[in-house]
């Protein structure tokens, strides 16, 4: 594996999340493995659909019914939280993994304060008084780029823009001093100018204090600029991993391979956008053999017969592929 | 500064320019305005034995021949003042009506709540007991549960109670479902609030304002409900007389002429329940935003 720190901040073997839905079973994640060290960002990376989310919801226990931790192990810090209790993960929600969600519009609560918003958090996992939490608040939302941050403490969610609301949730997020973060989509919902200041922001704030980061995104652009290593999902597996640069100047899978494709270049000006043909198949009946076969455009009859597993690939990378890409090849 | 703010507002302008908000309201208030004040406005007790003279029975309102000054709505078959017993009857009714209310509410949001939230066979229980309650008619299940329990203002408190849960359980459970799709309230959870308080500080406050206007209506509703019962003599005893009652004692000599001891009090329901149901409708129409 590749592998960058002794012992990794957080390690996932081999998840498996499963919803049990009346008209069968998604194996939503099926056998995920990844590890992030101290201070590393890892971008999770897959279409609509891939898995990613629930990824996040399963670290922090959060996943409801019919939904279910079928198997793994989520080591944090070296402990299990797979098999950790309700009150034992409520501990650590928030106080050593938080969360940044998509839409700023919704994840603020439209009737509370921001400060009442913020200070909930701290009176939960800290032992500050009053007057303390409220030098916290407002020094997170400096440090997030809020001016008047003692003013803003008495704003309700409204009265902010969305990339200032994505401000507020950011600051949230790190109020209780996080080692890990999970940001799932948090730039998506952003207007496109703003995107790039939130995610520097993000960078900033995560060298500066030091945590890890789960970046969820099906912009590979996104974590292109923000990662230290990237992992792709495809149908609740990984289908690649390995170092940022390695995966992105010359991926080995083809579907990763695909996704870069389909980045829109100014440049190029081709006549029609690329993208990966047909869809991502039914996740409650795969077919035998390689799930990516179907869209692959170098898929033989091999690939219908079994289910390629990772393997050691050109530089850093790992990937699922029984005839991957090298460097040189064109596609 | 606050003030201002309320007489510039969209709600007040709406109010100002709306006769059935004003009659309502207005009608309301008199209500208040007679519960609260009733018995300093009377010179009579009408349920103090000592107070009542029977040689002033069955005096007719004070405009007919023979009307008494002193009874200006005339007086019942114990020389009891109408008018008075209207006041106090008005108490009986609107506590009634408003306790009622107050319990449904804080009942039904609970179990809604508690439905909404959790799901699941929970969800399941409560809301199967809310539709079959809702297939009976609500007096028959008032009459019912009084008939097994007995007659008093505490039973008719619970019996009304039973019947007037359903309806914020449902509402509410509605709203819970859609408020907890909502990325607050999972990023609530994701900060490590243990659920009852994500239920109380972040579900609770966004499910009420529907409730305003259900809560409104209904105090009418129980006041009906309540008078209704009390007519079919289930109701409150007769040493606590509701408007409902009074209608029901005057009804016996309605037909011998003697009709003003119990129109008086039916009026006076009358008056009371078409107010409620004014505002109700205003609070509606400003609170519901598809109406806007």
């Amino acid at each position: 594996m590749a592998q960058e720190s002794e012992t990794p901040l957080l390690a996932v073997r081999d998840l498996r999340t499963w919803f049990h839905t009346f008209s069968g079973v998604v194996k939503a994640v099926n056998g995920v493995s990844f590890e992030i060290g101290e201070g590393e960002v890892m971008g999770l990376v897959g279409e609509s659909g891939g898995g990613k989310s629930v990824i996040g919801f399963s670290v922090l226990g959060l996943i409801d019914s019919p939904g279910r931790i079928e198997g793994g192990e989520i080591l944090f810090d070296g402990e299990d939280l797979a098999q950790a209790g309700e009150e034992r993960l409520r501990h650590i929600r928030g106080r050593h993994i938080s969360m940044v969600f998509q839409d700023p519009m919704t994840s603020l609560n439209p009737l509370h304060t921001v400060g009442r918003q913020m200070d909930e958090v701290l009176r939960l996992h800290t032992d500050l008084g009053a007057a303390e939490r409220r030098k916290a608040c407002i020094d997170m939302l400096e440090s997030v780029g809020i001016s008047r941050a003692a003013e803003r403490l008495k704003a309700y969610p409204h009265q902010f823009s969305g990339g200032m609301r994505q401000r507020v949730v950011i600051a949230i997020a790190l109020l209780a001093g996080p080692r890990l973060i999970i940001a799932d989509e948090p730039t998506t919902a952003l207007d496109v100018t703003i995107q790039s200041q939130i995610l520097k922001l993000m960078r900033r704030q995560i060298a500066e204090k030091g945590a890890s980061m789960i970046l969820i995104t099906h912009d590979l652009a996104v974590v292109s600029e923000m990662a230290d290593h990237i992992t792709v999902l495809y149908c609740g597996k990984v289908v690649e991993r390995g170092r940022t640069r390695d995966l992105i100047e010359s991926p080995a899978h083809p579907y990763t391979r695909g996704l870069i494709d389909s980045i829109p270049d100014p440049a190029a000006r081709h006549d029609r956008l690329r993208q990966i043909p047909g869809s991502v198949p039914d996740i409650r009946a795969l077919p035998k053999g390689c799930n990516f076969r179907e869209r692959c455009p170098r898929a033989q009859a091999l690939c219908a017969e079994t289910e390629p597993d990772l393997t050691k690939q050109h530089r850093s990378l790992w990937a699922a592929c029984h005839f991957p890409l090298v460097p040189g090849d064109v596609q | 500064m606050a003030v201002t703010s309320v007489l510039r507002s969209e709600f007040f302008h709406n109010y100002r320019h709306s006769a059935s908000a004003i009659i309502g309201s207005g009608l309301m208030a008199l209500f208040a305005f007679a519960v609260i004040a009733g018995p300093f406005l009377v010179a009579q007790n009408p349920y103090d034995i000592a107070a009542l003279d029977l040689m002033d029975s069955y005096k007719p309102p004070v405009w007919l021949e023979g009307g008494d000054p002193r009874y200006w709505l005339g007086t019942d078959g114990q020389g009891r003042d109408v008018w008075a017993s209207i006041l106090y009857g008005a108490r009986i009714s609107v506590f009634i009506g408003v306790v009622a209310m107050l319990a449904s509410c804080a009942l039904g949001t609970l179990l809604g709540l508690v439905a909404g939230f959790y799901g699941g066979i929970v969800d399941s229980v409560i809301m199967r007991i809310a539709d079959i309650q809702l297939s009976f008619p609500s007096i028959l299940i008032a009459l019912f549960l009084m008939s097994a329990v007995g007659t008093g203002v505490d039973k008719v408190l619970i019996a009304l109670t039973a019947v007037g849960w359903v309806v914020y359980a449902r509402t509410v459970r509605g709203s819970t479902l859609s408020e907890i799709e909502k990325e607050y309230v999972q990023a609530a959870r994701v900060a490590g609030l243990p659920n009852r308080k994500i239920i109380r500080k972040h579900v609770l406050p966004n499910v009420l304002t529907p409730l305003i206007v259900i809560a409104t209506i209904q105090v009418g509703t129980f006041v009906l409900i309540e008078a209704s019962l009390s007519f079919l003599g289930v109701g409150v005893p007769i040493t606590q007389p509701s408007l409902g009652l009074l209608i029901k004692n005057g009804f016996d000599v309605l037909f011998s002429g003697l009709w003003w001891t119990s129109v008086f009090p039916g009026v006076a329901i009358m008056m009371l329940v078409f107010g409620i149901n004014l505002f109700g409708d205003f609070l509606r129409d400003e609170l519901n935003p598809r109406l806007k």
